[in-house]
């Protein structure tokens, strides 16, 4: 789950760590007055969950409460379109009003969950304000790495490591340590899965703070953190991702319009990445789950046909344990509930496969029935397309 | 042989009496693996069908012998469930559970340092050495046992490749599910190394997915140790990147992660990667034929 920078940063509050003065706006004239408290001189920064506001026009310098005003009038209800957000862009619905600084040097810290050490590791670099993949690319011995003993946290002696190699000041060292300390130990009590201050900056006055934050969480952590789970914004997701999540399914839309149902993240990937083989485009990557009932079928169904998109449909079910003449029921029972309009190609596998047959052809339904997986893509290619393409 | 499990896996069920725990230990049990003891705590005393339940699972290991555990546990009492199975000194402890938060992972793994037992998943399928032992959630009828080792990621496509295999011709010696969570236990080289030592497995089928760099540290592994052959597949070829897709590990993240890299450095290590989630068994036919051929000549 992500939340905003404005959110992430009152969190970073309650862990010690300094940020910008600032407040949010959701009007112009509310960004204006929040200018004029702060003195004139503010950043003005669009909320949306993208990274690559700045270079997208979404993060800007003022001078003024009046140029605070009309800056926020140009960029509330506007849609930013950066490299993240795709081509359809995010609505700004909130900015950040904050103070400017005198920055004197920009740096870069986060933590991460470590997978090839199954551990959590504090990230550092001289190099602020620019993405750390890009550093990492070009000169990865600029970065700094200390790997968190789960037993008993960071220690004091890393974060100074890390604030010597960076190259800080003896009067900022003290500063620096408590903020790494307050942003491991934020990452650990909270679940995050990231936990990024980009940049860091150091100021003329000597300051140290987080000028911009993002924070993600470990959504299987979720239950144990409901005052996470309430800043949850919904107008920043799919509202079929949401709809799905909310009936225990994983959804995530996709560009094609081959829409599949799959039991099992894996064979969902795998489904999507036969389709794309024979030169059709999957619409969307549905995973249905292990104990797929009827009801659960259904409501999938009913997900991927709301993408218009979809003009034709691949089911695609390993049954394994559980019984395809279920499996089948279910999928005659939602097309029908849906008065199904597209093709459609299924394709079953386990216990009680031929009843599971019987049952779709049976139907009545233009239901075609599928043997293999290979043999399920090249007909809902073929369906959709009219011709095979690409195949392989 | 084969690994990890076999005829003699003495097998408790941690959660034996939630729902689930029930319909895969009755599961088990019908396929021949000897289920021996259950845990529940509160339920110490009473029986499934014939199986002892116990309060805790030292009291399970010292009545009946268990040395390998299956947690059908729900995700927030996981990690102390495994804790508890790896202070009883259990050999191998398996976890089908899906949604363990990352961090109670992260501290199971630094209390699993320097004990015994060896972990695997969360977020698995289980491990199955045909006609022997079946420990988990796959389907049994699929499976028959030959040659093939096989370790991946994920559940349903492995049964996807089982199924491919089994129809070929080519029988497994033991499949591994490592699961589909950023932090687990047993990964793609601890099992491999497995295979390599194991007189009965003559070649590994590996399926990994995206997110993560586990199967380029793997690739890099086999070329320098693997005197087997390896067929490999990695899917999310057409997973948008920043997206979770499904799996809690499958995402691809700040660019890294993708399928591409994986399968160049699965390329580059020697190892054939299959061209279609569809010709993964076809690709091990062909693989072991020639090298039967090489063997030959």
């Amino acid at each position: 789950m992500n939340i905003h920078e404005y959110q992430a940063k009152e969190i970073l509050k309650r862990y010690g760590i300094q940020v910008p003065r600032g407040s949010v706006a959701t009007t112009a004239q509310e960004a204006g007055r929040i200018a004029r408290e702060l003195g004139g001189v503010c950043v003005v920064k669009a909320q949306i969950h993208a990274g690559g506001r700045g270079k997208a026009g979404g993060v800007k310098l003022v001078k003024s409460p009046a140029e605070a005003e009309a800056v926020a009038a140009g960029l509330l209800g506007k849609k930013l379109i950066t490299h993240q957000t795709g081509p359809q862009g995010r609505e700004v619905r909130r900015l950040l009003v904050e103070e400017g600084l005198n920055i004197e040097r920009e740096l870069y810290l986060a933590v991460v969950l470590d997978r090839a050490v199954s551990r959590v590791s504090v990230i550092g670099s001289a190099e602020g304000g620019v993405e750390i993949e890009e550093v990492a690319q070009k000169s990865p011995e600029k970065i700094l790495k200390e790997v968190v003993d789960p037993a008993v946290g960071l220690q004091p002696f890393q974060a100074r490591r890390m604030a010597y190699a960076l190259g800080l000041a003896q009067e900022r060292v003290g500063a620096f340590v408590s903020l790494v300390q307050g942003l491991a130990r934020a990452f650990v009590e909270l679940d995050c899965s990231l936990a990024e201050i980009n940049p860091l900056v150091v100021t003329r006055e000597g300051k140290v703070l987080a000028l911009d934050a993002k924070m993600n969480f470990d959504n299987n952590a979720l239950f144990r953190h409901p005052e996470i789970v309430a800043l949850r914004d919904l107008t920043e997701e799919d509202p079929k991702e949401y709809q799905a999540s909310e009936l225990g399914l994983s959804y995530i839309s996709l560009d094609g319009d081959i829409g599949c149902m799959v039991n099992g993240a894996g064979l969902a990937m795998g489904t999507m990445d036969i389709i794309k083989q024979y030169g059709g485009e999957p619409a969307n990557f549905l995973d249905v789950g292990g104990g797929a009932t009827q009801e659960r079928v259904t409501e999938a169904f009913k997900i991927l046909l709301s993408d218009k998109q979809v003009k034709g449909v691949l089911v695609n079910i390993f049954g394994g344990i559980m019984r395809c003449d279920v499996i089948a029921q279910g999928v005659v029972n939602a097309a029908r509930e849906v008065r199904l309009a597209v093709p459609l190609v299924v394709r079953l596998q386990g216990t009680n496969v031929e009843q599971g047959r019987a049952i779709l052809s049976e139907s009545g339904l233009a239901i075609m029935p599928a043997e293999t997986m290979a043999e399920a893509a090249e007909k809902i290619v073929t369906a959709v397309k009219g011709k095979l393409q690409n195949a392989k | 042989m084969a690994v990890l499990v076999d005829k003699n896996t003495r097998v408790l069920t941690q959660g034996i009496t939630g729902a689930t725990g029930q319909f895969h230990t009755r599961a088990c049990k019908e396929y021949g693996t000897q289920m021996v003891a259950g845990v529940t705590p509160g339920k110490g005393g009473t029986r499934f069908d014939d199986i002892p339940i116990f309060d805790t699972v030292a009291q399970a290991v010292a009545a009946t012998g268990a040395d390998t555990s299956v947690l059908y546990v729900p995700p927030a009492f996981t990690a102390d469930a495994m804790m508890e199975a790896a202070d009883a000194g259990l050999e191998l402890i398996i976890s089908i559970t899906e949604g363990v938060p990352a961090m109670d992972m992260v501290r199971v793994k630094r209390y699993l340092e320097g004990k015994r037992p060896r972990l695997l998943g969360p977020n698995c399928p289980g491990i199955m050495t045909p006609g022997e032992c079946k420990i988990g959630i796959m389907p049994g009828h699929i499976y028959r046992r030959g040659p093939v080792g096989v370790v991946s990621r994920s559940g349903t496509l492995t049964y996807e490749a089982v199924d491919q295999l089994t129809r070929l011709g080519l029988g497994q010696s033991t499949c591994i599910g490592i699961g589909g969570d950023p932090v687990h236990g047993l990964g793609f080289i601890d099992v491999l190394k497995l295979f390599n030592e194991d007189r009965e497995t003559e070649a590994a089928v590996m399926i990994g997915e995206i997110g993560g760099t586990a199967e380029e540290e793997a690739a890099a592994w086999v070329k320098a140790n693997m005197k087997k052959p390896v067929v490999g597949f990695i899917v999310g070829q057409t997973a948008p990147p920043g997206k979770r897709m499904g799996h809690a590990g499958a995402i691809i993240s700040g660019g890294k992660g993708t399928a591409k890299e994986k399968l160049e450095a699965m390329r580059r290590a020697g190892i054939r990667t299959a061209p279609s989630p569809a010709l993964i068994g076809q690709t091990m036919l062909e693989t072991l034929k020639e090298a039967n051929v090489r063997g030959k000549a």
